[in-house]
C-alpha cells in the first residue's frame, strides 16, 4: 500500500488540519508516514502545500516526485491546478468549487474548472455550500477530505475516530459538525463517482 | 520506547530534552522556529525547567550557550542560516574556547528560499570554524544526532554543529524516542584557562585545534550515520549528504542502486572513505543540499575523477534537491513532463486583512508623498510586504536591523526626508545600536517601529523588547515629544499622516511606534478564550 498525497490550498484555509487527520488515521493503522509542509512567508496568504506519504513500506524522500502522486485534493480550484506536474496518469484531482481570491488576476473560474476536468480522474464539488448547509461553514476543509476518502486507502472509520481525537479537545458539537460534513463529503462523491 | 510523529525541528528538540540538555537559547527564524517552541510546550522542560525562553537575538543566544557549557550542563543554541551571520563571532571563537557541558549549535538552512534573503550554505561555517558538523538524513536522525553531538561536543571539548534544512525541519515523521538521561550537574571547567582568549592563549589553541583535525576525520569514519553502500557498477559512485541520501533511496524503491554509494551526515569528510569510492569508479556524482562544499572539496582529493555535481552544471547551482533532479542525473524516466497549466496565476503572500501594518503604510505614503519615491529602509518582517502592491511603501531590505542604519547612511548623504521602517521583535533583534549611532549624530531621521507585540513573521513569538519600546527610546536619549505612538486604524488615518509630516519637519532624530497587535495572535488568544 502507497498512497502519496498533495494537500493545496491557500495559507489560512485549513490544510494542515486535514493532513493531520490523514496522517493520525494512518499511523492508527500501523502505516509509516512522512509528512511536509509549509511555514513562513508563505502562510501569510499565499499558495501553500503539503506532501503527505503513506505506506506499508519504508518512505525515504520527504517530497513526492512529479508523476507520482496518487491523488491532489485541495480546498481551492487554482491551487489544485498548481501540482498538475505532480500526478500520477492514474492519479486524481479533488478539489473545492469555491475560489479563494486575493490577487487581482485571478483567472475565470470556468476555465479552472475545464482545466481540472482535463485530468482523467476529477471531482469537482462545491464543498463550502455543502459545509454551510449543514451550518459550520468553517468544515469545509473536513468536506473535502470526506469527498476523498474513496481514493486514500484509509479505513473510513478510522476517519472518524481520528475526527473525533483531533477536534475532541474543541467539544462534541464540533466533533459533530465535523463528522457530518466528512459524511456528506463522502456522500456527494459516491453520487458523482459511479 | 515510545515512537512520536515529529518535524525535524521537533525530533532535535526532543533528542536534546532527552540527552540531558539544561538549556536552548534562540531566536525565531524560519525553518528553525519549531526547535524552541517545541522545548517551549514540552512537560519534561517544564518539570526540569530546562531553559527556553527566546533571547534577543542569535548572537546572545550563541553566548548564552557558552556561558552554559562553561558550567558543565548540556546547552544548544538554534537559528536560520542568516541568524549564523549574526551570531558569527561568538561561533568562530566559540571552537578556539571549545565546550565543558556539551554543546550543541542548530542551524536551519532555506535552499530555494522559501522564507529567505539568501540560500548560504551553513556547512562552510562548520568548515571555517573547523569544528564537527552533524547533518541528518531524515527525522530519527535528527533525534539520535543529539544524543551522538553532546557526546561528541564533551569528547572533543569543542561546540557541535547540526546543519538542517527546510525539507527535514518542516517534515514530519515517526521517531523512536529513548529514556530521558539526567542533566549534567554543575562541574566548571577543569582548565581556568580555557575560557580566555588572551592572544597568547589563542595562539596556542588555534593550534590545538588543528591538531585535533584528524582525530575529528577519524571520528567520521566511524561515525554511525557514515556508511558506504557496495555496488556492482563502478562506472559510476555517489556521495550523496543529509536529505539528498532520501532522494537517492527514492529514486531507487523496489530497485537497488547499482552504483557505490557513500552517504555522509558527519563532517569534516570521512577520508578514506572518500578515496575509496574515487579509487572504485569512474567517474563521482555528487547529490548535495544547499552549495557545491564537498564537490568543491573532493575536486582536491583526486584531480583526474571526473566529478558530476553543480559545478560542471548537471544539476543547477541554486536552490533545492529533489527526487526528479536525481532521476534526470542518473538518466532514469522521470514520469511525467506535464507543466502547470497557464491558466494558474501566481498567488504571493500578502498582509493579512485587518493587519496594522496596512494602515501604518497608508498613512506613511500619504505623508511621503510630497517627497516622491525612495525615501523609505525597510527590514526583515512581515512588513517587508509593503514592498509589494498595493502599498509600494518601502524601498530596501538588507538584513535584520539595516534600516536604521541604512536610513543614517543616507541621510548623512543628503536625502530628506530618510525613513526607516522596523517591525518591534526585529528592533530588538537588532536596531537598537544602529539608533544609538543616529542619537550621538543627531541625524536627520523618522524611525518607524511598527509594533504589533509580537514576532510576526514566524508565527507570533515573544520578543525581549516587548512593552518596553518608548522606555528604551528615552533612555537611549531620544527627546519625549519626538517619541510618539499612534494607532494605525483607517479612521485615524489623517490624525496619523498629521504625526508624520510634523516629525519630518523636526531635524533630529524622531521615533514613531504605530501600535496595534496582530491580528494572528488575536484571533489565536480569542479562539482560545472560547
Amino acid at each position: 500500500m502507497k498512497k502519496d498525497i498533495i494537500l493545496a490550498g491557500v495559507g489560512g484555509q485549513g490544510i494542515l488540519t486535514i493532513a493531520s487527520v490523514i496522517g493520525a488515521a494512518a499511523i492508527e493503522e500501523g502505516l509509516n508516514l512522512k509528512q511536509a509542509e509549509v511555514h513562513g512567508m508563505s502562510q501569510r496568504g499565499g499558495d501553500v502545500q503539503s506532501h503527505l506519504r503513506i505506506s506499508d513500506q519504508p518512505i525515504y524522500s520527504d517530497l513526492i516526485p512529479m508523476g507520482r502522486c496518487d491523488v491532489i485534493l485541495s480546498v481551492e480550484p487554482m491551487e489544485a491546478l498548481r501540482y498538475v506536474p505532480y500526478l500520477s496518469e492514474e492519479g486524481w484531482i479533488i478539489t473545492n468549487k469555491t475560489p479563494f481570491k486575493n490577487i487581482n488576476n485571478y483567472p475565470e473560474e470556468a476555465a479552472l474548472y475545464a482545466e481540472a476536468e482535463k485530468v482523467k480522474n476529477h471531482l469537482l464539488i462545491d464543498a463550502d455550500a455543502i459545509a454551510k448547509e449543514l451550518g459550520s461553514p468553517r468544515s469545509m476543509n473536513i468536506v473535502i477530505l470526506g469527498a476523498a476518502s474513496f481514493v486514500l486507502g484509509l479505513n473510513y472509520e478510522g476517519l472518524k475516530t481520528t475526527i473525533a481525537k483531533v477536534f475532541g479537545r474543541k467539544g462534541e458539537a464540533v466533533v459533530n459538525a465535523n463528522i457530518a460534513a466528512l459524511d456528506a463529503g463522502r456522500k456527494i462523491a459516491a453520487d458523482k463517482v459511479k | 520506547m515510545k515512537k512520536l510523529m515529529l518535524l525535524g525541528d521537533e525530533a532535535l528538540a526532543q533528542g536534546a530534552m532527552d540527552a540531558g540538555m539544561s538549556g536552548c537559547f534562540a531566536y525565531p527564524g524560519t525553518p528553525s522556529t519549531e526547535i524552541m517552541e517545541y522545548i517551549q510546550r514540552s512537560e519534561l522542560a517544564a518539570e526540569r525547567d530546562i531553559h527556553r525562553t527566546w533571547s534577543s537575538n542569535e548572537k546572545t543566544a550563541v553566548e548564552a550557550t557558552v556561558g552554559m557549557s562553561y558550567t558543565g550542563k548540556r546547552t544548544m543554541s538554534c537559528m536560520k542560516h542568516v541568524g549564523l551571520n549574526v551570531a558569527a563571532d561568538p561561533f568562530m571563537n566559540s571552537a578556539f574556547v571549545g565546550a565543558n557541558g556539551g554543546n550543541l549549535l542548530a542551524v536551519a538552512d532555506d535552499p530555494s528560499m522559501h522564507s529567505s534573503q539568501n540560500e548560504q550554505d551553513s556547512r562552510f561555517y562548520a568548515k571555517f570554524a573547523m569544528i564537527p558538523c552533524l547533518e541528518p538524513s531524515n527525522q530519527q536522525e535528527a533525534y539520535d544526532m543529539a544524543f551522538h553531538g553532546f557526546n561528541l561536543s564533551e569528547h572533543f571539548k569543542l561546540p557541535i554543529m547540526i546543519r538542517l534544512t527546510t525539507r527535514l525541519s518542516h517534515s514530519r515523521a515517526g521517531v523512536e524516542c529513548r529514556e530521558p538521561m539526567p542533566e549534567n550537574e554543575l562541574k566548571l571547567p577543569e582548565d581556568p584557562n580555557q575560557f580566555m582568549l588572551l592572544p597568547a592563549f589563542s595562539r596556542k589553541k588555534y593550534k590545538a585545534l588543528i591538531a585535533l583535525q584528524p582525530e575529528m576525520e577519524k571520528a567520521s569514519e566511524e561515525s554511525p550515520f557514515n556508511w558506504y553502500e557496495e555496488g556492482t557498477d563502478t562506472s559510476l559512485g555517489i556521495i550523496a549528504c543529509g536529505l539528498a541520501y532520501n532522494y537517492l533511496k527514492e529514486v531507487f524503491v523496489g530497485k537497488t542502486c547499482p552504483y557505490p554509494i557513500l552517504k555522509i551526515s558527519q563532517y569534516p569528510l570521512p577520508r578514506t572513505y572518500i578515496n575509496r569510492i574515487m579509487a572504485e569508479c569512474d567517474k563521482i556524482m555528487v547529490l548535495e543540499e544547499g552549495q557545491p562544499l564537498v564537490e568543491e572539496m573532493i575536486k582536491g582529493y583526486m584531480p583526474n575523477t571526473k566529478i558530476i555535481g553543480r559545478l560542471d552544471g548537471t544539476f543547477s547551482r541554486d536552490g533545492e534537491m529533489n527526487p526528479n533532479k536525481v532521476m534526470v542525473a542518473l538518466g532514469l524516466p522521470e514520469g511525467t513532463d506535464a507543466p502547470v497549466p497557464e491558466v494558474v496565476a501566481g498567488r504571493p503572500p500578502a498582509l493579512c486583512v485587518g493587519c496594522p501594518h496596512s494602515d501604518s503604510f497608508r498613512a506613511l505614503n500619504t505623508a511621503i508623498e510630497p517627497y516622491g519615491p525612495g525615501h523609505v529602509f525597510s527590514d526583515i518582517g512581515c512588513y517587508t510586504l509593503g514592498f509589494m502592491p498595493p502599498y509600494h511603501a518601502i524601498n530596501t531590505c538588507l538584513d535584520m536591523g539595516a534600516s536604521i542604519p541604512m536610513a543614517k547612511g543616507a541621510s548623512a548623504a543628503g536625502l530628506f526626508p530618510a525613513v526607516a521602517v522596523i517591525g518591534d521583535s526585529t528592533f530588538s533583534h537588532s536596531g537598537m545600536t544602529g539608533l544609538l549611532d543616529c542619537i550621538y549624530d543627531k541625524t536627520n531621521i523618522v524611525v518607524i517601529i511598527l509594533d504589533n507585540s509580537t514576532t510576526g513573521m514566524t508565527g507570533g513569538q515573544d520578543y525581549t523588547a516587548h512593552n518596553r519600546l518608548e522606555e528604551i527610546c528615552m533612555g537611549m536619549g531620544i527627546e519625549k515629544e519626538h517619541i510618539r505612538v499612534i494607532t494605525p486604524l483607517s479612521r485615524l488615518h489623517d490624525e496619523n499622516v498629521k504625526v508624520i509630516e510634523e516629525e519630518f519637519a523636526y531635524n533630529g532624530v524622531s521615533v514613531i511606534i504605530p501600535r496595534r497587535e496582530c491580528v494572528q495572535t488575536l484571533r489565536r488568544k480569542a479562539s482560545k478564550k472560547k
